[in-house]
């Protein structure tokens, strides 16, 4: 990472080059110090599929997945996260492929308004990763971080449950490229 | 938020140099950064600490753990030695906050969450903890997540934090660099109590870092249980929470451990609660005398009373399940 | 879990009827989907609203000074330079406007609620824009306020509402009553919270004209509000709301983060992003406080001889807001002798907002509440109760129901979730240390159908280009105007193109209260028929055309055909005769009016019968909702698989009036505090038990020449009233005060 200082030399105005690997593509981004990742991803990048829905937190519209991990992009940094690798909902789909994921949310109705959709599906494509998630029960308390105002839970549950066994076989072969798959790989 | 400088140091004295009374230590920023967007925290200097040499999980040499303060809470509940020797911990862990949170949340940075208190947030209020000498709203207000014990007439917050109740708990250490050189700290005696200071959450100077908590060996990995009461099922703060450990030799209770989370300022626990259970068998009828001794002296602010029945109950909730967990191992 | 769906004894024409995917499902998995907050343009600069710490005062002093010094910064924008604005309230007027004198942002020095917007500042990033507001320093001078509906009762006065008429002699019904209840609920302040918090993003395009994406019910309501506030041209201002994130009702009104938006954008002719904090999502309408009284009386058989529902309801200063809140009570069941009263009290808070089935989710919590008090005071089981007293008449109305399938939920709902085993006695079932309450209550929702016009238009490629200003919030209009018309116009689904959410298409309602489907649908459906006519006529004028001398009713339009009925052979294809017209498309556009002469005579509403269960720990007083069976009579179903999933969120949503959610205010600060999703709880995965969803067979060909009722709203009412119930009945608690949270049972 480098830090260009502002035009005043003002340390608190610093530009910070970052570069980060964004759904399998290699991107250098400046960024102040104030910038959190959801806002960078955006406003600067208009990769607009992860959401803002409380900028606290609080909500999990903003899941993406840093480095394979599931996180709340709205709550940390971009410049804590130079060199990471990044997946948002952009880059979970194989091209003109949808994920297996993707394909049981609308087979199941696993939403209405979409607003949460693409933390969910972030989500759910992260807990299959995890694999602490055996029951019904287990989804449903390791989900508990995506809200979904439309109500459409249970939908969500049946479609992470018909697409686990396929998100796992998925990833046993390819965990490590997770970061790498999307339209730009 | 307001304007800050970054700072990446990559060595622990390089960080607490940096430190200061205006300046933040900042590593998962789950909670800083949402309160630095409420204008509740202002700091003109962020610290980025996460390319300190913290991250490691490490057996002690009497058998404890040795845990990185950069650790992340997900790690940590998930950690094997975790699960299998301090299972109170990992679930006083896995009670709180949502997978996303955790993965981002570090072991140290649990210790130092500020409180839920609704005028802490919002800053079109008085508060003392954000705004020494305004007053305090929650006294006559909104106050049903508040402390029973432990207030005093300046603040009535309680501490958030799952994990620390387990910490307590597991009388954990808490280390911690400053310019001066290291030191440890008891879990009973890093929080604080409000009094005529509520800004104060804790015994740790401006420039003081955690580096890592310690585990002794003594786990009660056969005899723990942590209850979590809230109002919703997940993804909620608690209202009362029970961290419950037993040491448990045939029927009789040779060690207990009880500490409550949601009714005070930090981690509440009593040692005349834990000492009235040595020697007893694990009955109810003990469980609730060790409940009455806790709860000694709680006294409600009108919006949370129901906590003090509440926190009795679960107390022997806890124990009972504690002590159930015996039985079927 | 699963929904069971039964062939309709007269089934809609397919692909009506079928459980079609969500044709914006592709674009919602894959993050395409654009909403309000999602659309850049290269000049974009960011807006960040100032709100009001105090509840009641005035403005003494601006300073932006700093704000205005530091980097990045365009404007603070304030009541003291604001672009001129419209000087009376018919200007600010909209389509969902309650009566009075409507808020008008950034008008003048005067603080009328806690939150509301004082300023704003514009700035080239987001970052930039927020912290510059946190360096106005703003000064205030509070006046007294008052928040507290409670404190306040003495104040009301008669809601503008027009209730039904006393009928009967309720004191006379009272006094020959075996049982009675007279009891008091209330319910709690909710906000509606989409996921999507509401944003504008103002376009400034080169003509100078405005291209607004915004989080809104009604595309052409903000447009119209626009062009009065500002006195724009008319066609100078287009809406757009392609995808909307949820609204519930939060967007049926202009919010104040559009004008906010058009100010600034007017202001630094540049286009402006405003989108609102979560926490700013607490500073404009929701779901007012009730305080409700119902008086019941029943003979010795459980038929009712008096009711009486007398209801107290917040609203501002400014506007006195009014919803359905008591006439259900004088129609849900039969009583003779019935009186409704319904008042307001005007507080120091902002004006009240229509939130999923407004009016009806409080009222009928209420009367449904009471129903089961009487069932226990009467000594019947509150199923039996209600049967009793079924009425095949509306007697606010004095009309019989267009159709009205309740007794088949009541009866397919009870077999479902296997009533006949419940023991009626409070405490009497038990699974360990939790406590089972089993609960039945009723839902009821009008069934409207509002002017609205659409447009289609086919192609040479025989592609249907279906368009009206309506919107999707989520209720699946974009699907299920899809398969309405497919059907119509007998033509693929996949050969059907769906345009809404543009205040630049033919003419919609706002979205909301369930008359999506039944009115732009009719227009739709409508549209298709005078296509038709005008394909039979084009495919005549063909040479040697085999439909030369054919009527209509000689032929079909079928597989995107136009084919003879006697002769299936002789047929043409829809493009080929778009082609042969000589232009490249065919289109026909109707203003669908509802059929007045044929529904006045009867009335029409949807219903449900909603069953409960519920686990209840006893030491803990922690509820859980294990099941739900909810039967639901809503005439035909468009789309199951959609019409479901409406059920099921209003489900979801009546979990969480029962048990969770509340927006708490602090009166001495006259100021929503639990203003997050941390502390305004609303249910999460973890709270979900089993949910089955029934659609009970209901023909009805009064309401629309769909069928069909619409099922946004009532998948909600009746909910919490079932948890409510099956709480008394696990633990012999009768909590009457929303939401019921654990300290209320210990």
């Amino acid at each position: 990472m480098t830090t260009t200082p502002a035009a005043d030399g003002d340390e608190l105005f610093a530009l910070h080059t970052l570069r980060l690997n964004i759904n399998g593509e290699q991107r250098r981004i400046q960024v102040h110090a104030w910038t959190t990742l959801l806002d960078m991803l955006r406003e600067q990048l208009q990769l607009t599929g992860s959401k803002k829905g409380c900028d606290h937190g609080q909500c999990g519209a903003c899941t993406v997945l840093l480095d394979g991990k599931r996180i709340n992009s709205c709550l940390t940094l971009a410049v804590m996260h130079d060199g990471a690798e990044l997946t948002t909902i952009e880059g979970v789909a194989d091209g003109e492929a949808l994920h297996p994921l993707q394909r049981a949310f609308i087979k199941h109705d696993a939403f209405q308004c979409g607003y949460c959709t693409p933390g969910q599906i972030c989500s759910a494509l992260a807990m299959a990763g995890e694999n602490h998630a055996h029951s019904r029960a287990d989804i449903r308390e390791q989900m508990s971080g995506n809200l979904c105002r439309c109500g459409a839970y249970n939908n969500i549950l049946d479609a992470i449950e018909d697409a686990l066994p396929a998100c796992r076989g998925e990833l046993e072969t390819s965990a490590p490229a997770l970061g790498k798959r999307g339209s730009a790989a | 938020m307001s304007p800050f400088s970054y700072a990446r140091p990559t060595a622990v004295q390089e960080a607490v140099q940096l430190a200061g009374p205006h300046a933040r230590f900042i590593a998962g920023g789950t909670n800083l950064i949402d309160l630095m967007k409420e204008n509740v925290e202002r700091p003109q200097r962020l610290i980025d600490i996460t390319g300190l040499p913290l991250h490691e999980v490490a057996d002690t040499v009497d058998g404890g753990l040795l845990i990185g303060a950069l650790v992340s809470n997900s790690d940590l509940a998930w950690h094997p030695r975790v699960q299998h020797d301090y299972p109170l911990l990992a679930q006083a862990i896995l009670a709180g906050a949502s997978p996303q949170l955790r993965n981002m949340a570090t072991t140290g940075g649990n210790l130092l969450q500020r409180t839920r208190c609704l005028y802490f947030y919002d800053t079109a209020t008085p508060c003392n903890k954000r705004e020494p000498g305004s007053g305090c709203s929650a006294r006559q207000g909104l106050n049903r997540n508040h402390a029973i014990l432990g207030a005093s007439e300046h603040c009535i917050a309680t501490h958030p934090s799952d994990m620390c109740v387990a910490l307590a708990a597991l009388q954990a250490q808490v280390h911690v660099a400053g310019p001066q050189g290291a030191r440890q700290i008891a879990f009973a005696d890093f929080h604080r109590l409000p009094g005529d200071q509520p800004q104060r959450d804790n015994v740790l100077a401006d420039n003081e870092l955690i580096t890592a908590i310690e585990l002794p060996a003594e786990g009660f990995a056969a005899h723990s249980h942590y209850l979590k009461v809230r109002d919703r099922e997940s993804y909620a703060f608690a209202l009362v929470s029970v961290a419950a450990a037993l040491d448990i030799d045939g029927h009789v209770i040779r060690q207990a451990r009880i500490a409550l989370g949601g009714v005070a300022h930090k981690p509440w626990r009593n040692p005349d609660a834990e000492a009235v259970l040595i020697g007893k068998p694990a009955t109810a009828a003990n469980f609730r005398l060790a409940a009455d001794l806790l709860l000694d002296g709680a006294d409600g602010q009108g919006r949370n009373n129901f906590k003090i029945p509440l926190a009795r109950q679960a107390v022997v909730r806890a124990l009972t399940d504690a002590a159930q967990a015996m039985e079927a191992a | 879990m699963s929904a069971t769906v039964k062939p309709f004894s007269v089934p809609l024409e397919a692909p009506m009827g079928l459980p079609m995917d969500r044709v914006d499902g592709h674009a919602k998995v894959t993050g395409e989907a654009q909403y309000a907050a999602d659309f850049h343009s290269a000049d974009l600069t960011y807006g960040w609203v100032i709100s009001s710490p105090i509840a009641h005062g005035r403005i003494v002093d601006i300073d932006a000074r700093a704000a205005l010094a530091l980097p990045g910064v365009l404007l603070v924008l304030s009541h003291l330079n604001r672009p001129e604005l419209a000087s009376y309230d018919e200007s600010y007027t909209d389509a969902d406007a309650a009566e009075g004198s409507p808020f008008r942002p950034l008008y003048n020095d005067r603080i009328l609620y806690s939150g509301q917007p004082v300023a704003m500042v514009v700035a080239k990033t987001l970052e930039q824009a927020r912290m510059a507001a946190a360096q106005v320093h703003i000064e205030y001078r509070s006046e007294p306020h008052q928040t507290d509906l409670n404190a306040q009762l003495g104040q009301a006065h008669k809601a503008p509402a027009e209730l039904p008429k006393p009928r009967g002699d309720v004191s006379a019904g009272l006094a020959r009553s075996s049982a009675k209840v007279e009891v008091e609920y209330q319910t709690p302040a909710e906000h509606h919270n989409p996921m999507e918090p509401h944003a504008s993003t103002v376009v400034m395009q080169p003509d100078g004209g405005l291209l607004i994406y915004d989080k809104t019910q009604g595309t052409q309501n903000c447009r119209t509000y626009l062009e009065q506030v500002f006195g724009l041209e008319p066609g100078s201002v287009r809406v757009v709301a392609h995808f909307v994130g949820g609204a519930f009702g939060s967007g049926l009104r202009p919010q104040y983060q559009l004008t906010l938006a058009v100010m600034a954008a007017l202001k630094l002719n540049r286009s402006v992003r405003l989108a609102l904090t979560r926490q700013q999502m607490f500073t404009f309408g929701y779901r007012p406080p009730t305080v409700q009284r119902l008086t019941l009386g029943s003979d010795a058989d459980g038929k009712l001889q008096a009711v009486k529902h007398q209801a107290i309801a917040q609203t501002s200063r400014f506007e006195d807001f009014t919803e359905h809140l008591v006439e259900w009570s004088g129609m849900l069941y039969h009583c003779d002798s019935v009186e409704l009263d319904y008042q307001l009290v005007p507080l120091d808070v902002f004006t009240p907002l229509d939130m999923r089935a407004p009016g009806a989710t409080s009222g009928v919590f209420a009367l449904e509440c009471a129903m089961d008090e009487l069932a226990y005071a009467a000594g019947i089981c509150p199923l039996q109760l209600r049967l009793r007293n079924y009425t095949e008449r509306n007697q606010n109305e004095d009309k019989p129901y267009s159709s009205k399938a309740l007794r088949e939920c009541y009866s397919e709902g009870a077999e479902r979730f296997g009533w006949a085993r419940r023991t009626p006695e409070p405490r009497s079932m038990r699974d360990g240390h939790e406590l089972l309450g089993w609960g039945v209550a009723t839902g009821v929702w009008e069934a409207m159908q509002q002017k609205a016009s659409a447009r289609v238009v086919l192609d040479g490629e025989g592609r249907l280009h279906v368009s009206s200003a309506t919107t999707d919030i989520g209720t699946g209009t974009y699907t299920v105007l899809t398969q309405i018309a497919a059907a119509a116009m007998g033509v693929d689904s996949d050969a059907v193109h769906v345009l809404i959410g543009d205040s630049s298409l033919p003419t919609a309602p706002l979205q909301g209260g369930s008359f999506t489907i039944s009115s732009v649908g009719s227009a739709v459906q409508q549209a298709c028929t005078a296509l038709q006519k005008q394909l039979l006529e084009a495919a005549q004028k063909i040479e040697d055309s085999p439909f030369a001398d054919v009527s209509r009713d000689q032929v079909v339009f079928i597989d995107g055909r136009l084919r003879l009925k006697a002769d299936p052979t002789k047929q043409l294809a829809l493009s080929e005769i778009v082609r042969s017209s000589g232009s490249g498309q065919m289109q026909a556009q109707v203003d669908a009016e509802p059929d007045s002469k044929k529904r006045e005579p009867y009335a029409t509403a949807s219903h449900s019968a909603v069953f409960v269960e519920v686990r209840v720990d006893e030491a803990l007083g922690i509820v859980r909702v294990s099941r739900v069976v909810s039967a639901i009579a809503a005439g035909r179903v468009v789309n199951p698989k959609t019409a479901r999933s409406q059920i099921l969120g209003g489900v979801v949503w009546g979990i969480g009036m029962a048990l969770q959610e509340e927006t708490q205010m602090d009166h001495d600060l006259g100021r929503f505090m639990n203003h997050s999703f941390a502390e305004y709880h609303v249910p999460v995965h973890a709270d979900m038990g089993e949910i089955e969803v029934i659609f009970v067979d209901e023909q009805d060909t009064i309401v629309n020449a769909l069928g069909s009722k619409g099922v946004g709203e009532i998948g909600l009412v009746g909910v919490a009233a079932a948890i409510a119930n099956a709480v008394y009945h696990a633990t012999g608690k009768r909590i009457r005060q929303l939401p019921i949270t654990l300290d209320k049972l210990l």
